[in-house]
Formats: structure tokens, C-alpha cells, sequence
């Protein structure tokens, strides 16, 4: 392995983090500065990951050395293609919400724009740490700073998101205690916390009872912090209750960023044989995923509220790609990831255009929505072609990377996955119909109750800061359905463990 | 046998025990601020259990006195087991800080939440939220 050293991947992280702490002295100064110089610090950042994505395609993973401290003894960044891919998704969005969230936030907050971006800039440099260290540990370190600000950023919607803060509080902080615990017992037994050096050490201990118990602990911590099923209780509340633009933003990042660290730690840092057969979890986790998928659909369609509803869809989501990582073949990983990054674009898309519907019109209901193609027509399109990517229609991104769920349980032969995932798609058609049927066709929803006719409606759609964001992650799900074929093969292929079957 | 375990692993009986207290206040208990102290020991536990690795019986403080003369080979006499770990320590100070970290925001919510309620009950909490939902926007929460 030839691996290069390179300022980029500091400079990915350092660049939200300095300017978070540099806000509130410059909204002293001139509050109207704080937007352009957020959106700069963000801007940078999606440049930075975008040249190291460009540098990991071409000459391979990037080490960078925190202090000129090689490892295990300092810690270090390692960018491989997943890591590389993750960066390129995570700075994208928090740049694309970062734009969208300027109108929303002087709506919704009014005053409290310089804490406001100063904590969604801390935010972003803990997503994009955690997918960047190479250091268990300093991972840890991220995690809770990413943690923390999602829970101050929720708390900012008042009233009942505070109690789902407060809640989110207490089940994260045991999700994160569990992973700290179990980065403490794979230290007893191995005396390092760099991941490439632990990957070294770890194939002579696998019977060690300590690593097994420190593994068993991180798959909880994980699977609370990214909602899987049963341990999902905080994720409702506090998607539905959160302003619009924190909605979208912790939607798209927070838990994707929890399931890539169970992905790295599971595959890389632990050998896949030991996941798969030492414990069985690849097998628990596939199949906690199926549950989730199943019944975070059936509760979506039981919710009334919009963003209640896509906050249980996300659950169902998070079961997409629990399921295809825990196929632990070839095609589940591609699968698996895939909907990851689909999903990020989807969700933070649908979760754009409710915030733009409460700008515009305030409501919340999903039977309020009635003509909204006709008052709100960019924002109902871009809606539905989200929609569309989460039932898995061509060519949206969606329908890849369910086609690759399938396969990947094909050739698990686990044909009741298979049949998991039709019937998950299906109940998805079913809650995002009845929206769709609301905002285009109010005639048949509503039988002839209230006739379409309310006058003509004017239209009078999102200003244009929101929009433009809307339409772009609504093109973007259009274009990863289009350059799936690139980014499999790009960043995926080279990125799937060496030891799968297939 | 069962004893001696016991009590060669004094420190994981321990933590085990300081965290299922905390996991109890988390749970069982139906006041806001209790819940918080159950975090707190369940945190700390951890804290504690992850400090205690680091302790060597009849060890010292790892200062290597000529660690700084690079020319002596006073360092092939040097023996791990003479020196306590530094690193859990050092590790779990950032811990601690993180962990007042989300303290603090943890008791920020709460004096929002009492400002807003006037209770830190969880059940009269959920009645008086479940109060205002239907009072705004006279529709059901399903919460």
C-alpha cells in the first residue's frame, strides 16, 4: 500500500470548525456577514472534499498526520474511496441545507442566526471528522460533537422539540457511553486505538472475551445512535419537531454518519469473518433491519403530521441499509451503502420542501395539502420525484440501490429478504400516494367533499433561496439514479471489503 | 472460584454495578432531572471502569527520569510494568469533558422545558404537551 500524505482531508474538517468558533465574534461585528462567511467556510469545504475525492481516485488513499505524529502513537485521517464518497455526500448536503436554511431560519428563529450557523458549522465538522479520523477514539470525540450539536439545533424548535431533544439527549449519550466502552475494552486488550493498527492486532484475539463483549457493546451504541428499529424511540420526536432546515440536515447526515461507523468498524477495523461468524450480527442486524423496514413503513402510513411521516419512513430507511450490510456479500455492501447516499438526498430533499410548505403556508397536515401542485408546482414536482426515489422507481437513485438489496439477498439466498424489501416498497407507495394524491388530485382524495374548486389558486411557491436547494437535491436523486453505474464502480467496488465471497 | 473473580476484577463489578444504577434512574424513574443523574452515573461508570485499566499494582507515575539523555541506555532497563498507563487517563479527561458538555445542555433543556411546562414530570409533561397540541391547532397529536 502506497499511501500519500496530504494536507487536503485536515483542511475539509478544519474549515467549518474554525469559522464556527470565529461567528459569533464577526455577528458582534456585522450580523449580516454571518450567512455569506458560513456558506464560504461550507463552500470550502465541499471543495476540499471534492479535490480529495479526485486525489483518492487517482492515486489512492490519503493519510494526513495530525502533529506529524505517525500512527498508532498520533492520531491520523485516512481517506479511503468509502470515507471519500461519505465526505463528497456529507459536505454536499450541509452545503445545499446550509443555502436553504438562510430564509428558513430568519422565519423560524428570527433572532438567533449567529448561534444558529455557528453550531450548524460545529456539526458539520463533527460528520465530517468522524468520517475522516483514523483513530477510534478522536471518533468517539466527534461522535458526541456531533451529538451535541444536533441536540442544541432540535432543542431551537421550542415547545415539545425541546422535551425531544431532552430525550434524544439521554438515549444518544448511552448510545455514545456504549461505544466509549467498548473502545475502552478493545484498548485493554490491545493497548492501541488506531484503526489500521487494531485491524493488525485484533485477528489473534478474536477469542478474547473482552473483544467480544467491546464488539458487542459498540453494535448497540451504533445501532441506537443511527435509530435501528427498537432502539429508535428518539427519532421521531425529534425530526418531526425540529425547525425545518435542522429536520433536513439532521435527516440526511446524523444517523448515515452513526451506520458508517458501524460499517468501518464491523469491516475494517474488525475482520468481516469475525462479524459474520464469530458472533452472528451480520445475520441479527439483517434481520433487525427487515423488522425496521416493515414497521417503520406501517407506522409512516399511520402518521398524519408530513414530517412525522418521513421521520418514520427514515426509520423503515435505516433498515434498507442495516439489511445490505448485514448480507455481508458483495452486493448487499453496494446495495447497502448505495441507499445510504440515496437515502441522505432523498430525505434531505423531502425534508426541504415540508420546511418550504410551512414557510409558505404553514401547514403541517398531510390532508391540508390539497392543490399544492397548483399553489407550490417546483416544490410538489421535486416532492415527488423524491417520493418516487423511496418507492424505487427508475431512474431515480432509489431504484438502484433497492435492485442492488435484491440482488445482494439473492445471492444470500435469503428470498425472504427479497420479499422483505418488495413488500417494504410497497407499504413506501402507499404513505407517499396518499401525499402525492393530496397536493395533485385533492378531487379523488377527498371524494367530492370539498370540490377542487376553491377559486383558482394562485401560484405562489418557496422564494428562491429555498427553492433553488430543493431543485438541485431533487436533480441530484435524478443523477445518482443516472451515474450509479460510475459511483459503484468508482468508489464502491474499490471500497468493498477484500474477504467477501463474491 | 467465582469469588476470586470477583475479586480480581473488583473494577468491572464495580462499573457494572454504578451503571446499572444509572440505567435504572434513566428508566424507572419519571422526573427529567433524575433521569439526567442516571445518565451522569451511567456516563461516569464508564469513566471510572476505563481509568482503572490503567493502574498497575505497586506502579508509579510514568515519569522516565532520563528519559531526556539521549545518550545514556539507561532506557533497555526500563520495565512498562513499573510505570502506570497514562493514556486511559488521558483519554478519559476528554470523556469528562464531553461528558459536562452534554450535561450542560442537558440542564439548558430542562430550564427550558420547566420555563415553558412549569413541570419536569414526564407524565404530566406529556398531558400538558398533548394540552397545547390540541389547544393550537385543534388536532390530534398521536404521540
Amino acid at each position: 500500500m502506497n499511501v500519500q500524505q496530504s494536507p487536503l482531508p485536515i483542511i475539509v474538517v478544519a474549515a467549518p470548525l474554525c469559522v464556527a468558533f470565529i461567528l459569533p465574534l464577526v455577528g458582534l461585528w456585522r450580523r449580516s456577514a454571518v450567512f455569506p462567511l458560513s456558506i464560504a467556510a461550507l463552500t470550502t469545504c465541499f471543495a476540499a472534499s471534492v479535490m480529495t475525492a479526485r486525489a483518492v481516485l487517482t492515486r489512492g488513499p490519503l493519510d494526513y498526520y495530525l502533529g506529524g505524529w505517525e500512527p498508532p502513537w498520533g492520531i491520523a485521517f485516512h481517506i479511503d474511496h468509502l470515507s471519500a464518497l461519505m465526505l463528497l455526500l456529507l459536505s454536499f448536503v450541509t452545503l445545499v441545507v446550509g443555502i436553504y436554511s438562510k430564509r428558513s431560519v430568519l422565519h423560524e428563529l428570527r433572532t438567533k442566526e449567529v448561534p444558529f450557523y455557528s453550531v450548524y458549522l460545529l456539526l458539520v465538522t463533527g460528520l465530517v471528522g468522524i468520517v475522516s479520523t483514523a483513530d477510534m477514539f478522536n471518533l468517539y470525540v466527534f461522535l458526541e460533537i456531533t451529538s451535541l450539536t444536533s441536540y442544541a439545533l432540535v432543542s431551537l424548535g421550542g415547545g415539545p422539540a425541546v422535551v425531544s431533544a431532552f430525550r434524544y439527549v439521554i438515549l444518544g449519550t448511552v448510545g455514545a457511553a456504549f461505544y466509549l466502552l467498548s473502545v475502552g475494552y478493545l484498548y485493554s486488550v490491545t493497548g492501541s486505538l488506531n484503526m489500521a493498527d487494531l485491524a493488525h492486532i485484533l485477528p489473534d484475539l478474536y477469542t478474547s472475551n473482552a473483544v467480544l463483549v467491546g464488539f458487542a457493546f459498540f453494535t448497540i451504541g451504533m445501532a441506537i445512535k443511527m435509530a435501528l428499529f427498537p432502539m429508535h424511540a428518539w427519532l421521531p420526536g425529534a425530526y418531526s419537531n425540529a425547525p425545518s432546515a435542522v429536520s433536513a440536515l439532521i435527516a440526511a447526515t446524523t444517523t448515515k454518519v452513526a451506520t458508517y461507523v458501524l460499517l468501518r468498524v464491523m469491516f475494517y477495523v474488525f475482520e468481516p469473518e469475525f462479524s459474520i461468524e464469530m458472533i452472528p450480527v451480520t445475520q441479527l442486524l439483517s434481520w433487525m433491519g427487515a423488522i425496521a423496514m416493515l414497521l417503520g413503513s406501517v407506522m409512516a402510513i399511520a402518521q398524519s403530521n408530513l414530517k412525522r411521516m418521513l421521520a418514520y419512513s427514515s426509520v423503515a430507511q435505516i433498515g434498507y441499509i442495516v439489511l445490505g450490510i448485514g448480507l455481508a456479500n458483495t452486493t448487499g455492501f453496494i446495495g447497502g451503502v448505495l441507499h445510504l447516499v440515496n437515502h441522505a438526498v432523498m430525505k434531505g430533499c423531502l425534508f426541504l420542501v415540508a420546511g418550504a410548505i410551512v414557510y409558505r403556508t404553514g401547514l403541517r397536515e398531510i390532508h391540508e395539502l390539497r392543490n399544492l401542485s397548483v399553489r407550490m408546482p417546483w416544490s410538489a414536482a421535486a416532492f415527488t420525484v423524491a417520493a418516487f426515489a423511496m418507492i424505487g422507481i427508475p431512474p431515480t437513485g432509489g431504484f438502484f440501490s433497492k435492485l442492488y438489496l435484491i440482488l445482494g439477498s439473492i445471492d444470500a439466498e435469503a428470498w425472504i429478504f427479497v420479499a422483505v424489501i418488495l413488500l417494504s416498497s410497497v407499504l413506501a407507495l402507499a404513505y407517499f400516494a396518499n401525499v402525492i394524491r393530496y397536493m395533485y388530485f385533492p378531487a379523488s382524495a377527498e371524494g367530492d367533499k370539498t370540490p377542487a374548486t376553491d377559486g383558482p389558486v394562485a401560484s405562489h411557491d418557496a422564494p428562491m433561496e429555498m427553492l433553488i436547494p430543493i431543485v438541485v437535491m431533487a436533480l441530484s436523486i435524478l443523477g445518482l439514479g443516472i451515474l450509479n453505474g460510475e459511483i459503484v464502480s468508482l468508489f464502491l467496488e474499490p471500497a468493498v471489503p477484500a474477504s467477501f465471497a463474491q | 472460584m467465582a469469588l476470586e473473580s470477583i475479586i480480581g476484577h473488583f473494577n468491572v463489578v464495580a462499573y457494572v454495578v454504578l451503571m446499572m444504577v444509572g440505567f435504572y434512574a434513566m428508566t424507572g424513574k419519571t422526573n427529567l432531572v433524575k433521569k439526567l443523574v442516571g445518565m451522569n452515573i451511567f456516563q461516569w461508570s464508564i469513566i471510572l471502569f476505563v481509568v482503572s485499566l490503567g493502574a498497575k499494582r505497586g506502579a508509579t507515575i510514568p515519569i522516565v527520569e532520563s528519559s531526556h539523555d539521549l545518550t545514556s541506555t539507561a532506557t533497555t532497563t526500563l520495565q512498562a510494568a513499573h510505570y502506570v498507563n497514562p493514556l486511559p487517563h488521558v483519554l478519559m479527561l476528554t470523556a469528562i469533558v464531553v461528558g459536562v458538555a452534554t450535561t450542560g445542555v442537558a440542564l439548558a433543556l430542562l430550564i427550558r422545558i420547566h420555563k415553558q411546562y412549569e413541570t419536569l414530570e414526564e407524565n404530566e409533561l406529556l398531558e400538558r404537551i398533548r394540552a397545547t397540541a390540541q389547544t393550537n391547532t385543534t388536532e390530534t397529536n398521536d404521540q
